[in-house]
Parts: structure tokens; sequence; C-alpha cells
């Protein structure tokens, strides 16, 4: 009999995914027109290559279907779920950490069917644990609270920086950073968080490989080893600086097209969007970044709880790392580490992860304040 | 006040956190949008203030780099005959993006180079797959008239090139197609699997064989070429290389003129043999008859060659060594005796007496003795070597067939022998666990099928390969080692370096006078002066050096259908219904040399199989520059050998080594 009330709920909680989806119109709209940019850019950059551009529509079509999916989960529940789930995806780490595979770094876990990153799933568990955490706590937060989520943010992030995978580390700890900002801490204990983190520097570049050493450096000058690690950056700028102010229109750029621009399709698709839409286009993307951004924000404003408001503000507020940190790298502003531009770079799991993450968002904003 | 303030403190105040978080995220989103700006301000940097230099730089971007491919490291036999070689040739190579219409270039090119449909479905399924600017083979291997033509044409084909290349070929070609395998063109589906940077540039990889299982050595890794091109792409100098780092080149263990020995004493009968040294697992021979010219996959077979191969009755792709899979018949019996005295079910002396037809106690069905009136009083000696069934049907049943597959597992027979060749047939060696499985309607176990796996006969199922590997084990006292085709490798110019293959466990062997007393059984197969020896008639130890030790084996096909005795002796009648193996290890004293052979279509074991066996021997000896004393550690003949003393005997596998650098060591071709 229970079953049958479980089936029962099961049927209608699907069907109420598609009658009645808890959308935020804006926001879903922004968000389609973006993967319609970024779907447009890869078939230009893949050569017009119809099996990448399909395979990355059909990722597409997976993360909105997450977003139904996840809007139709009350935040409450989610909060009673995430001390779990936040374990849950540290094991994974240590599983990886333990018997991970993949090429040169190590953070794949093969299910059968397919690959999978666990790092992926703690970039949503991770804000969702420290909002957990301050949920019920006086805020804003003390130093004891501060420093329990310092660890909370320092261990996976240790484990995805030694899987090694910057890159991922870094979103992963912005994700609970921005929690820890959001929640209220005050201006002096971040400066003085901000401060000590800039003495660590030297610890830190004593701990990274070589080769993260010399991505930073060839950063700083890439002209000294221009056929060796400063290749990337100066044929991106190059690509970028090239296109100009109204870019040289679409399927038009050299720089990818003459195999000139090393991974045109994932990290560095960006500097074929640059060249082929020039500043103009450049502008028009960070519009429609900021407005995602905004929206978010605004959905966090409109929050019921602590949890939902640090949620929904930690998660737009990561989407900005995404884009400053691809943006920088291409632009020549920052080292080049492995962080995708959000649904325009092809890949799977993190155009998925990042779509769950706005699923979530969905659904706080469904349950949102009413307004007395 | 103070109290107040104090409440405050403990009671979370969600209205005033809800202001804080207000303009907290407005101070983020503040931050967010100078971050913004500051991006923009970098882009506004390179895209107006300096698009000018840029542009420049993008349409004077000359220097490209380009993968070199690395060489494939060469094989060679044991003593070094060149048998995988790289040779250049030529390919045509077209450039999509510089063709207007790719149809009328097809037919008129198709005027001066001879192109036919699996050359240009082959190109079309991969101008599908690749870029615009990548040039696409469409013909391999052009001839040198080919290349005239072309170069007298050349003008009228813009975007149309010769390209040099190294190509694989097999100099023995059907010999080792099956031991070496061979190697083709990587496809899309490769692609996906494949570390896109070791591979890039790269054309072939190993399929089978040696080929596929070594292909990490094998491969080596690319080197880079920065290359300054001009508009449409066309290299117009080279700035800069960085060399490829070839492959290892690999020695079989293999001995060229054992195994062409091997091949032709098959005379092109259906089967398979093998020779392994017990000494240390080292394949002295593996043959596959009938075989192929691997040759013809190397860029590509054409689907009429393919359709031939494929649909030939008699299978010439399968490796029979490592895939066909029969019943052994009596070649186990030496294994059976040796299992009843190492479990202290029976003594060498111990008889039974064989009537001509056997009963399990109570049953009436009877399993019946080759001779139709049996042989009489039977020990172990004679149980072996007039392959006497009714000994080992009641030994088998004092056994129980717990301990019959354990022991039998424990020779290597059921699973995998772990030869270093990919597609190895497991095997069966009958269980009440594999019957369980296998057939789930009828689980129990019947003490008739004990009876008949003791003869080798029922759900046995045995490669040549894995024969050799337990005859082997058993001949070198019980050390057992994983058989190995590839004994060394090395680098061009330096010497070899021998891959280590240690046993793969403590010698199985419990007492050595059991040992004595099997291979004692098995030398009279082959000397025997009892006429009922099944090696009486085959004489095949007539004029060797060394003693051989040797058991044949009859499998049969079908079983009986009724009672009556077949008494119908023609050989080509029998071959149909029979497959005859045989297995012999030299010097028995002092093994070096293991072999079992299969014949497909055999009537006799010892008379059919035998005298493959004997040939095999005699190469080897041969190959060992004819009799030297048992004690003489490992050498190799056509070499001076090396002084005695420097070695000690039998444990020293490294000293198997051929000392000639590889790359003078093609005149030695048998």
């Amino acid at each position: 009999m229970t079953l049958d009330v479980l089936r029962l709920r099961m049927h209608r909680f699907f069907r109420r995914m598609w009658t009645r989806p808890r959308i935020d119109l804006p926001l879903a709209f922004a968000l389609l027109m973006l993967c319609g940019v970024g779907l447009t850019t890869l078939y230009s950059a893949g050569d017009g290559n119809l099996g990448l551009v399909g395979g990355q529509a059909a990722r597409f079509v997976l993360g909105f279907a997450c977003i139904l999916l996840m809007s139709r989960i009350p935040p409450s529940a989610l909060r009673n779920w995430t001390p779990w789930l936040y374990a849950g995806s540290v094991m994974l780490l240590l599983v990886v950490a333990v018997l991970g595979q993949g090429r040169g770094a190590d953070r794949w876990l093969n299910l059968g069917i397919m690959r999978f990153q666990p790092s992926e799933l703690v970039k949503l568990t991770m804000p969702m644990m420290v909002a957990w955490y301050l949920h019920p706590r006086q805020l804003p937060p003390r130093w004891k609270d501060i420093i329990a989520v310092g660890a909370m943010i320092g261990i996976p992030a240790g484990l995805i920086a030694h899987q090694p995978d910057l890159g991922t580390a870094l979103l992963v700890a912005a994700a609970g950073g921005f929690a820890l900002f959001l929640s209220g801490m005050a201006w002096w204990r971040i400066g003085l968080l901000l401060a000590g983190a800039a003495g660590m520097v030297p610890v830190a570049w004593h701990f990274m490989h070589q080769y993260q050493r010399d991505r930073i450096l060839t950063m700083i000058n890439p002209e000294s080893d221009p056929l060796g690690n400063g290749w990337h950056i100066i044929q991106s700028q190059i690509a970028v600086g090239s296109g100009g102010i109204f870019g040289k229109g679409f399927e038009q750029g050299t720089q990818s097209r003459l195999d000139f621009l090393p991974e045109h399709t994932t990290d560095f698709i960006f500097a074929v969007f640059c060249e082929e839409f020039g500043l103009i286009g450049v502008c028009a993307i960070l519009v429609l970044y900021a407005f995602i951004i905004g929206r978010c924000l605004w959905i966090a404003m409109q929050a019921k709880d602590t949890y939902s408001r640090l949620l929904a503000g930690a998660i737009g507020m990561s989407f900005f790392v995404y884009v400053f940190v691809n943006g920088g790298m291409v632009a020549g502003l920052l080292p080049v580490v492995g962080v995708p531009m959000p649904m325009v770079s092809y890949g799977g799991t993190s155009a998925v992860s990042l779509l769950l993450g706005f699923g979530v968002l969905m659904s706080i904003h469904a349950n949102r304040k009413v307004h007395d | 006040m103070k109290p107040a303030a104090k409440r405050l403190r403990i009671y979370k105040d969600s209205r005033g956190e809800g202001e804080a978080f207000r303009r907290r995220a407005l101070a983020g989103f503040a931050l967010i949008l100078l971050g913004l700006c500051a991006l923009v301000g970098r882009y506004v940097f390179l895209q107006v203030l300096r698009h000018d230099e840029f542009a420049l730089r993008s349409v004077n971007n000359s220097v490209k780099p380009r993968a070199i491919p690395p060489a494939r490291g060469l094989i060679y036999d044991r003593n070094g005959v060149l048998l995988a070689d790289n040779v250049p040739a030529f390919r045509l190579e077209v450039v999509p993006e510089q063709i207007r219409n790719m149809n009328q270039l097809l037919a008129q090119l198709g005027s001066v180079i001879a192109l036919d449909q699996d050359d240009l479905d082959a190109f079309r399924k991969q101008l599908k797959q690749s870029r615009r600017y990548d040039s696409v083979p469409l013909k391999m291997r052009l001839t040198e008239d080919d290349i005239a033509r072309f170069a007298v044409n050349r003008w009228r084909f813009p975007g149309v090139d010769v390209v040099p290349y190294l190509t694989r070929q097999y100099t023995l070609g059907p010999l080792f197609a099956h031991v070496i395998g061979y190697v083709s063109r990587i496809d899309a589906d490769d692609l996906q699997n494949l570390d896109a940077d070791r591979y890039k540039g790269t054309t072939h990889i190993g399929r089978t064989g040696v080929e596929r299982s070594y292909e990490d050595m094998l491969h080596g890794s690319p080197g880079y070429e920065l290359d300054e091109v001009n508009a449409d792409g066309r290299i117009q100098r080279v700035l800069k290389t960085d060399p490829p780092k070839p492959g290892k080149n690999l020695y079989l263990s293999i001995d060229a003129r054992i195994q062409k020995a091997a091949q032709d004493a098959f005379e092109g009968r259906a089967g398979a043999a093998v020779a392994i040294d017990p000494r240390n697992g080292q394949v002295l021979a593996m043959v596959s008859v009938p075989s192929f010219d691997p040759n013809l996959f190397v860029n590509g077979i054409s689907s009429a060659d393919y359709k031939a191969l494929l649909n030939a009755p008699d299978k010439p792709l399968i490796s029979r060594p490592l895939r066909a899979a029969f019943p052994p018949g009596s070649t186990v019996k030496p294994f059976m005796a040796l299992a009843g005295l190492e479990y202290g079910v029976r003594t060498p002396q111990d008889s039974v007496f064989s009537s001509g037809v056997f009963y399990i106690p109570g049953q009436a069905r009877g399993y019946r003795d080759d001779q139709r009136y049996g042989v009489g009083t039977t020990n172990l000696y004679k149980a072996i070597y007039a392959s006497v069934n009714t000994y080992f049907y009641k030994l088998a049943l004092d056994l129980g067939i717990d301990r019959i597959s354990d022991f039998m597992s424990s020779y290597g027979f059921g699973h995998p022998t772990g030869v270093d060749l990919p597609g190895e047939a497991p095997g069966i060696v009958p269980s009440r666990v594999w019957k369980a499985k296998h057939s789930p309607k009828e689980r129990t176990w019947y003490p008739g099928e004990t009876v008949i796996a003791g003869i080798g006969q029922g759900y046995w199922s045995v490669t040549a390969l894995q024969l050799a590997h337990a005859l082997a084990t058993f001949a070198g006292r019980g050390v057992p080692y994983a058989p190995r085709v590839v004994m060394s490798t090395g680098d061009v110019g330096t010497p070899q370096v021998p891959l280590p293959n240690p046993p793969t466990g403590p010698s199985l062997m419990k007492n050595m006078k059991d040992w004595e007393a099997v291979n004692e059984g098995m030398q009279m197969v082959i000397y025997s002066n009892d006429p009922t020896s099944t090696g009486f008639r085959a004489k095949l130890g007539n004029g060797f050096p060394y003693r051989i030790a040797g058991k044949s084996g009859t499998a049969e096909r079908y079983s009986r259908k009724s009672n009556a005795y077949d008494e119908n002796k023609n050989a080509a009648y029998l071959a149909a219904r029979h497959r005859a193996w045989f297995e012999a290890f030299t010097p028995a004293e002092n093994p070096r040399i293991a072999v079992a052979v299969v014949l497909e279509a055999g009537a006799w074991g010892a008379e059919d199989s035998g005298p493959i066996v004997r040939k095999i021997l005699d190469a080897w000896l041969a190959a060992q520059g004819g009799a030297v004393p048992p004690s003489t550690p490992l050498q190799e003949s056509g070499l001076p050998a090396a002084p005695a003393s420097t070695q000690t005997p039998e444990d020293l596998p490294q000293g198997d080594i051929p000392a000639p650098d590889s790359s003078t060591g093609e005149d030695n071709t048998p």
C-alpha cells in the first residue's frame, strides 16, 4: 500500500515537473540565449562539425531537464539532505584520490556507462554545506564559525588541487567563500583573511607542480617562450586582438580555422568568439552574463530563509568566477587554468552541473518570501 | 538596553539578516561589475588599442607546430631475423579545402592513377570525419609507375600531393601472421580511446598479436617540428625540429627455423603446434595452419580479399593455438597418472585388469578400452604407454571430480595461460562448478562424467597452447612459467634487454619420484617394444640423439550412438571422426623443449600428429647445432657457444639472449 502511495507521489512529482514548472522566466530565457550563443560559437570553432554541436546540445537538454527536476525540490528538503550530500561528494573525491583515472590528472571516476568528475558535484554541495552551517547561527559570523567554514572549504578544495586541478579547486573554494561573504562577514575580517592569503603565496608556490609555475611565469611574459608554454597565450591574444571592434564575422576567424589556436573548442573557445564577433560581441555576452548573475542575486534577496539566500547568492556569484577566470585567461590577464567559459566551452559535466545549480535557484525562487 | 542586546544575540533576527544580506549582495554585485569592467578594459586594450598590431600578426601568423610520428619498433626472431620491418612508401593525399569539385577531381585523377572502389569508399569516409584543412590519404602504397605518372600530371591537380611515409612489412608473411599479428589504419573509433598527444600524426596501430599486446613499447613517442607555412598552409621552411623517439625493437623467443619446419610439417592440414622451453616459458614455435598474409591488412584490406579470408572453410584468420579448444583425449593421461601419484591414490606398481570394458559398480553402461578384449594387467607405466582407458576410468573414480579439476587447474587447464598475446580462449576443465554454471537445467554431477573426464573426453576443452604450457610445466619439474613469445627488447644500436619472466609460483611437484615415474611411462610410449604401445608403429624416437617422452591423444568428435564395435579402420573415415593430438618433450631426463600438436582432422594421435612433433624436434635439434650434452646451459646455434663455466645450469634464463646486434641479423633468414 505504501508502495502505491509512493508511486502516486512520484507520478505527481514528474507530471507537475512538466505541467507546472516553477521557472523564473527571465533567468531561463537568459540561459537559453546563452546556450544559443554557445552552440553557434561551437559550430564555428569546431569547423562545422555537427556531431560536436549535437553532442553539446544533448547535454544542454539534459541540463534543462535537471533544472525542471531541481525546481520541484523545495529548499527545505535540500537543506535537510545537505550534510549527507556534502559528505557523499567529499567521499567520492577521496575515492578518486585513491583510485581515480584520467589523462595525466586523476580526477575521473569511471561509472561504466559514463565517466564522471566528483569535483563537479562539490561545486554545488560546497555552497550548500556552508549555507547549511551558517543557517541556524548568529550572523554575521565570528572567528569560530569562520574557521569551521574554512575547514569545510579547505578539505575538498585541497583534495581537488591535489588531483591536480587548480581551476576547479579555485571554483569550489570561491563558491564556499562567496556564501561566507554573503553571510555578512565583517569587512575588516575579510581584509585580514585576504592579507593572510597573500602572505601564503610563497608557500603555495613551493607546493605547486612545475608546470603550474611555468604557466604563471609565461603568463607574465609570454614572449619568453613563444614556441612552448607561451604558444597558447600568444595565439589567443592574436585571435582576440585581430577581432577588433566588429570582429571578422561568423566562421571567418583564421586563428582557429588554420589551427593556430590550440583547444579552440574547449578552454579557448572564447578567443574564437572574440575573433569573430569583436568587442561588440564581447560586451554583449558580458552583459548577458551580468544579467544572469544579477538575476541570481535578486532571487537570493527574495528568498525565505538564510539557507536559501546564501545558497542562491553563492551560486550566482561563483558563475562570475567562471567568466572572469576564463575571460582573463583568454585575454592574457590570468594564467592558463582549466576553467571553461560557462555554456560556451565544449564539455559535458561542467555544463550539466552549472544548469543543475540554476535548477536549485529556480526552486528557491518558487519558494520565495511572500511579501507582507 | 543591555538585556535587549543580549536577546538579540541569542535569537536570530531574520528581518535584520535579510536587510544585511541585501546590502551585502549589492556590494557583491558592485564588485562583480567592477571585475567585468576590468575584463572589458582588457578587451578594449587588445581589440581597439592594439588591434592593428594583432591584425598584422594574424595575417603573418606563419609558424605552426607539426607532429612527427615515431618510427614503430621492429620485430625480430630470437636470432635477429627481421620479421616486421618499416619500409618507405608513398601515398596520395588530398587537401579538401583546396578542391573545388571533389567528384570531378576524383574522376580526372582516376584516369592517371587507378583508384578502386575500396580506396574511394575509405577516402569518402575519412573525408567526412576530418577537417577541411587536414589532408586525407586517397591511395596508399603508390607504385613507381603511379608516382611517375602523377608527377607528369601534377600541375592539373592543385591540393593533391604524393607524401612519403613508413609502412609496415611482414617479411615472412603468413609464417608469423598469428604470432606477430598486424597493424592497420587508425579509425574514428580508435581516436576516442587513444591518448591524442601520443598518437598525433600516427596513422597505424597494432590490431592483433604482438603488434597489439606490445603496442605501448612498439609505438614510441612523437616529435615536433615548427614549420613556417604560407597562407595556403604549405610548408616553406622548417624552423626547429624536436625528433620523435622511435618505439622499442622486440625480439621474439621464437626461432624462425623451427617455426618454418613446424608449419611445413602440417603439409597444409588444419591444426596448431606450440613449442615451449620448460626452463623459462619461452615459446620456441607457435604455428596456426592455415595462415594468411598479414601484409594485406596494413594499408586496408580490400573487401573481396577480406570476404575470401572470412568465408574460407578452414578459417585461416583464427589463431588456432590460442583459440581452437578441443577435447584433449589421452594427452591428459600423464597428468591423470601424476594426480594419482601426487594425491597418494596410486603407486606406480598398483595395477588394474583391463578386460575391454569398465563398469561403474552397480551400473549397466560400459566404458570401453581401445583394444576390444583389453590388454590384461596394467600398472602405471603400461597405462601410459598403451593408453589403457580402464586404468584411468578407475583412477578418475577413485580421485573424484573435485580433485581432478583442482589438479588440472593447477597445471593451467581451464583458464588462460597468461601468454603475452591477446584473445586467448580459457578452455574448460570438467568440474561441478562449470557444469552447474553452464547447464542450469541438469546441475547434478554424475559418476559417469567423472569416468570419461579421466580419459580427456566429456566436458574437456583444451587449446594447443594450454597443453604445451601444461606439458612444459610438468617437464620443468613443476615450475610454472607464463608462456612468453617476446623475449627481450632493445633500442637501435643498444644491447638487448631481457624482459623478466619469473615463475608464476613455486613448483607444483610434491615428490620428484612421481615426476620420474610419469616421465618413464611417457618415454615408453616412444620406445616400448610392446605392440600394444600406442607409439609402437610410429617409431618416433628412431635416430634422435636424446630420449623423447611423449603421449598421443585421439579425441572423438562424436560420442558413439550404439554398442556395436566400429570395425572401419579407413584413415580418411577416422580422420573425419577424430582429432589427433601428440605431446612430447626432450631430453627426457633434463627437458629443454616441450611440444604439443593438434590436427583438427587426424585419424590417430601417434601416426598423424606424432611425425609433426618429431619434425619440430628435429628442427630444434638442428637449431641447437646438433646434440649437446644435456647438462649444457641454454645457448644458441649459429653463434659461438658461451663458455659453459661462466654460467650455472638450469636456472639462468638470462643466458638465453642472442648476442648479435639487431640491425645486422637480416642475413640469417632461413
